[in-house]
């Protein structure tokens, strides 16, 4: 057969042509970053076993809510988000859910080191501290206890692990910095739906705001996330939610410590705002197959039939 | 005024007025088309259908799409994607047709060029299709301007650069390409207008002038066999058709071509609901920003072979050799000085020449792509002399080409 041949011939040509382009050429241009299965393998390991009863006391003594609300247990710092976000450059996230969001290890890490934890030592010095401060015991005898008994505490508070959202996800781990405006967020928080002009208009100029100081804390603001599930592959979101700084070296954006439940999550959201009829493609797509599958098959009757006298 | 008589039926009313009945012999039940033919062949009218897809998808797409540099972005990625139902569906279908139309195309050239079905009074069919090769170019540059994306953004800033001449720094020139300094509004607004208008008026009337300069030298066929059309046609009519060595396009020659079409379709439809990544780039899902140049700035696949044979030469050999790669093709049926229309395969050098070239211009394409560093800088160097070699070439090994 001339004319299967020719069809190998032209597909081999075009196929190849397609490997050079697009897998060959864009793992040559993107460094590969492996994951790390979210394990925080530099962060030391837990060593001591926290009490949730005792670390509630400590989480009030340890002054976290002094600049965090944990709306689920009723306790808000009586600032707004956007005096907030004037005062540490970035409006501190409700902790209710940070239990289940973050890695223990991290949280643990974070607590005694922010910058270390976030690996944006880089960034800070004793003349320029992170804005949350470390936590240096609570006069306990031993710190890693008084951290490991709070732990334990917030875990208690938050919803279980799996239970984790993708918009909880999001607008703990990554809302404070990065705006949606395809779903409607903002470093303030969601977007309401607003009667009136004019108060529609002090909103956003109080993002505005709240954006200037991000940037002044970030050295620049950080991107609308809309369309970044296309713009960047699944793959090197989750990497970069791991650890931003194995793409980005030397970058602002903090690591954020999440789990990896909850970077699934967050991807999610991702999805949501810039792809969310991912699934009526996939629908639609085999029934449009089964559709051309028929059409192939009269295509082919009819020159069968029309044909017949020609040979 | 003529004298009508009082029509029988609706086809002789139409036939008194238009001249249906003549033009339904002459351009479908006897215009002739060889039967030694293979689906390469049917190219063309896929070609015709995927530009009828991209009419339509785009015609739907205009409905929503908003030519301002603030809008355009969400107009495409939110309205279109996300707001209107099966927005998304045309948007697919457009951007992926708009990709795989120049793989037909390429496929369909070297078809041509394979056959040497650009010869012998089928001059004006090669010339009239590398116009509309031109301006699917252009109809596609423009189009990748209206999302307004990065790619959108720094593309249209480096091939407007373009025009500046090198080192003859006519940046006027740019200037009143882009209505502006810089890639903005007039600039998106005038890519619109050429886009949605002037190109594909352009292209329609391309081809027709494209099917007109092959109704008369017919196609060519798998071995450059020279037809007596006239006397095969006889055969046909008088019944003997499976000796006959001709086929009527209508209905004989469209039912395979809508085989393959129909082919065709489910490997398109492949692409546009699971593969479609190829066809729009990541890049430009990041809105365009005149102060962050992306880290790597390329083409459209379909331009790579191109944009290879410009960057790796400096500044202004670079241009003319870029120059010379737009419009060489033209010239293919005139520096091709042997008489023989028939398949590369026997023909000797030129053979070879036909192999030499693809697998250049694929290479050109990778590297087009890959950043020009180290070893791909020097393979594209490498390429982009070897296709120039290869045009010079030509006329002197077709001359030597023994007459079959
Ligand atoms: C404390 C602020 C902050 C938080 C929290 C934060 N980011 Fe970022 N992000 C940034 C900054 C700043 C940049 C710009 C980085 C640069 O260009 O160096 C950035 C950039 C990015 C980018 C673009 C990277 C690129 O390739 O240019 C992505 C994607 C991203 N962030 C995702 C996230 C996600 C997902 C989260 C939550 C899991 C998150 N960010 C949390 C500040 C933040
Ligand atoms: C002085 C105010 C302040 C205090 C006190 C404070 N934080 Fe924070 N916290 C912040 C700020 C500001 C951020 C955001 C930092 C950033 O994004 O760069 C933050 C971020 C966090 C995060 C999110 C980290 C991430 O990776 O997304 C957690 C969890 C957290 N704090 C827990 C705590 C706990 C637990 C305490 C008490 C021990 C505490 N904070 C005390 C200001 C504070
Ligand atoms: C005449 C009919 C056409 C109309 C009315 C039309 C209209 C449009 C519109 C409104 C857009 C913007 C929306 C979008 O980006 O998806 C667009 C994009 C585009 N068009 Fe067309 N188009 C036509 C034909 C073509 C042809 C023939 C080609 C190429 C061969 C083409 C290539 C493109 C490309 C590459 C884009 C960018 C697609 C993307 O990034 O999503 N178009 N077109």
């Amino acid at each position: 057969m001339k004319e299967l041949f020719i069809l190998a011939v032209v597909t081999f040509f075009s196929l190849l042509t397609y490997w050079l382009v697009e897998p060959f050429a864009h793992g040559q241009m993107h460094a590969h970053v492996d994951s790390k299965s979210f394990a925080y393998a530099d962060l030391p390991a837990l060593t001591k076993q926290g009490d949730a009863t005792r670390g509630a006391d400590t989480f009030m003594a340890g002054g976290c809510i002094g600049c965090h609300n944990v709306k689920a247990l009723g306790m808000e710092t009586g600032m707004s988000a956007k005096d907030a976000a004037a005062a540490y450059g970035v409006n501190p996230p409700d902790l209710s859910n940070a239990g289940a969001i973050y890695d223990a290890k991290f949280l643990a890490d974070l607590i005694k080191n922010p910058a270390h934890a976030m690996s944006v030592e880089h960034k800070f010095d004793d003349m320029h501290p992170h804005p949350m401060p470390a936590f240096y015991g609570a006069g306990g005898e031993d710190i890693d206890q008084e951290i490991a008994d709070m732990v334990a505490y917030m875990q208690s508070i938050a919803v279980k692990a799996e239970e984790v959202t993708p918009k909880m996800a999001f607008e703990d781990a990554c809302g404070r910095c990065h705006a949606v405006r395809y779903t409607k967020w903002t470093q303030l928080g969601e977007m309401p739906n607003f009667k009136y002009k004019k108060d529609e208009l002090r909103f956003q100029a109080d993002v505005l705001d709240a954006q200037d100081a991000v940037k002044a804390y970030m050295g620049k603001l950080p991107p609308d996330l809309s369309m970044y599930i296309r713009s960047r592959n699944e793959h090197f979101l989750s990497t970069f939610i791991e650890d931003p700084q194995s793409h980005l070296h030397g970058t602002a954006m903090p690591r954020v410590g999440v789990t990896a439940h909850a970077s699934e999550q967050v991807i999610e959201y991702m999805k949501m705002a810039g792809d969310p009829l991912a699934a009526d493609r996939d629908e639609i797509g085999k029934n449009v197959m089964i559709y051309m599958i028929f059409f192939v098959l009269f295509a082919y009757l009819w020159k069968r039939q029309i044909w017949k006298d020609l040979h | 005024m003529a004298h009508f008589e009082k029509a029988k039926s609706l086809n002789e009313w139409f036939d008194q007025r238009l001249g249906v009945n003549t033009l339904n012999r002459v351009l479908a039940k006897e215009y002739w088309i060889p039967k030694d033919i293979n689906f390469l062949w049917a190219m063309g009218m896929v070609l015709a259908i995927t530009f009828g897809i991209l009419l339509v998808s785009g015609i739907f797409l205009l409905m929503y799409y908003q030519p301002n540099v603030d809008l355009a972005f969400d107009s495409v990625n939110y309205t279109i994607m996300q707001e209107v139902g099966y927005g998304w569906l045309w948007r697919h279908v457009h951007a992926v047709a708009a990709s795989v139309v120049f793989l037909i195309i390429y496929i369909h050239m070297f078809t041509g060029i394979y056959y040497g079905s650009y010869k012998k009074g089928r001059e004006l069919i090669w010339i009239s299709g590398m116009l509309l090769f031109v301006a699917f170019s252009a109809e596609a540059f423009s189009g990748y301007m209206l999302p307004w994306g990065q790619m959108s953004y720094w593309a249209g800033m480096v091939i407007t650069n373009l025009f500046s001449m090198g080192s003859l720094e006519m940046n006027g020139v740019v200037e009143w390409i882009r209505g502006d300094y810089v890639p903005a509004q007039a600039f998106l607004d005038r890519f619109f207008m050429l886009h949605v208008l002037l190109i594909p008026i352009v292209i329609l009337l391309l081809i027709g002038i494209h099917f007109g300069a092959l109704r008369l030298p017919h196609v060519n066929n798998q071995n450059g066999e020279e037809i007596d059309f006239e006397v095969e046609a006889e055969k046909y009519r008088s019944g003997n058709k499976a000796a006959s060595k001709v086929i009527a396009f209508a209905n004989d020659f469209m039912a395979k071509d809508m085989f393959v079409v129909a082919v065709f379709l489910v490997f398109f439809f492949y692409l546009v609901f699971w593969n479609f990544g190829f066809a729009m780039d990541p890049v430009n899902f990041d809105p365009a920003d005149g102060l962050v140049t992306p880290a790597h700035i390329y083409p459209e696949w379909y331009f790579l072979w191109s944009y290879e044979i410009l960057r790796p030469f400096s500044k202004d050999i670079g241009l003319i050799a870029f120059a010379f790669a737009q419009v060489i093709f033209f010239l293919l049926p005139f520096l091709d000085r042997s008489p023989n229309a028939v398949p590369a395969s026997r023909r000797g050098l030129f053979n070879i020449w036909f192999w030499v070239m693809l697998v250049d211009l694929i290479v050109l394409t990778a590297m087009g792509k890959l950043p020009p560093e180290g070893i791909y800088s020097t393979i594209g160097y490498v390429a982009a002399l070897v296709f120039i070699a290869l045009w010079i070439a030509l006329p002197i090994i077709t001359k030597l080409e023994k007459k079959l």
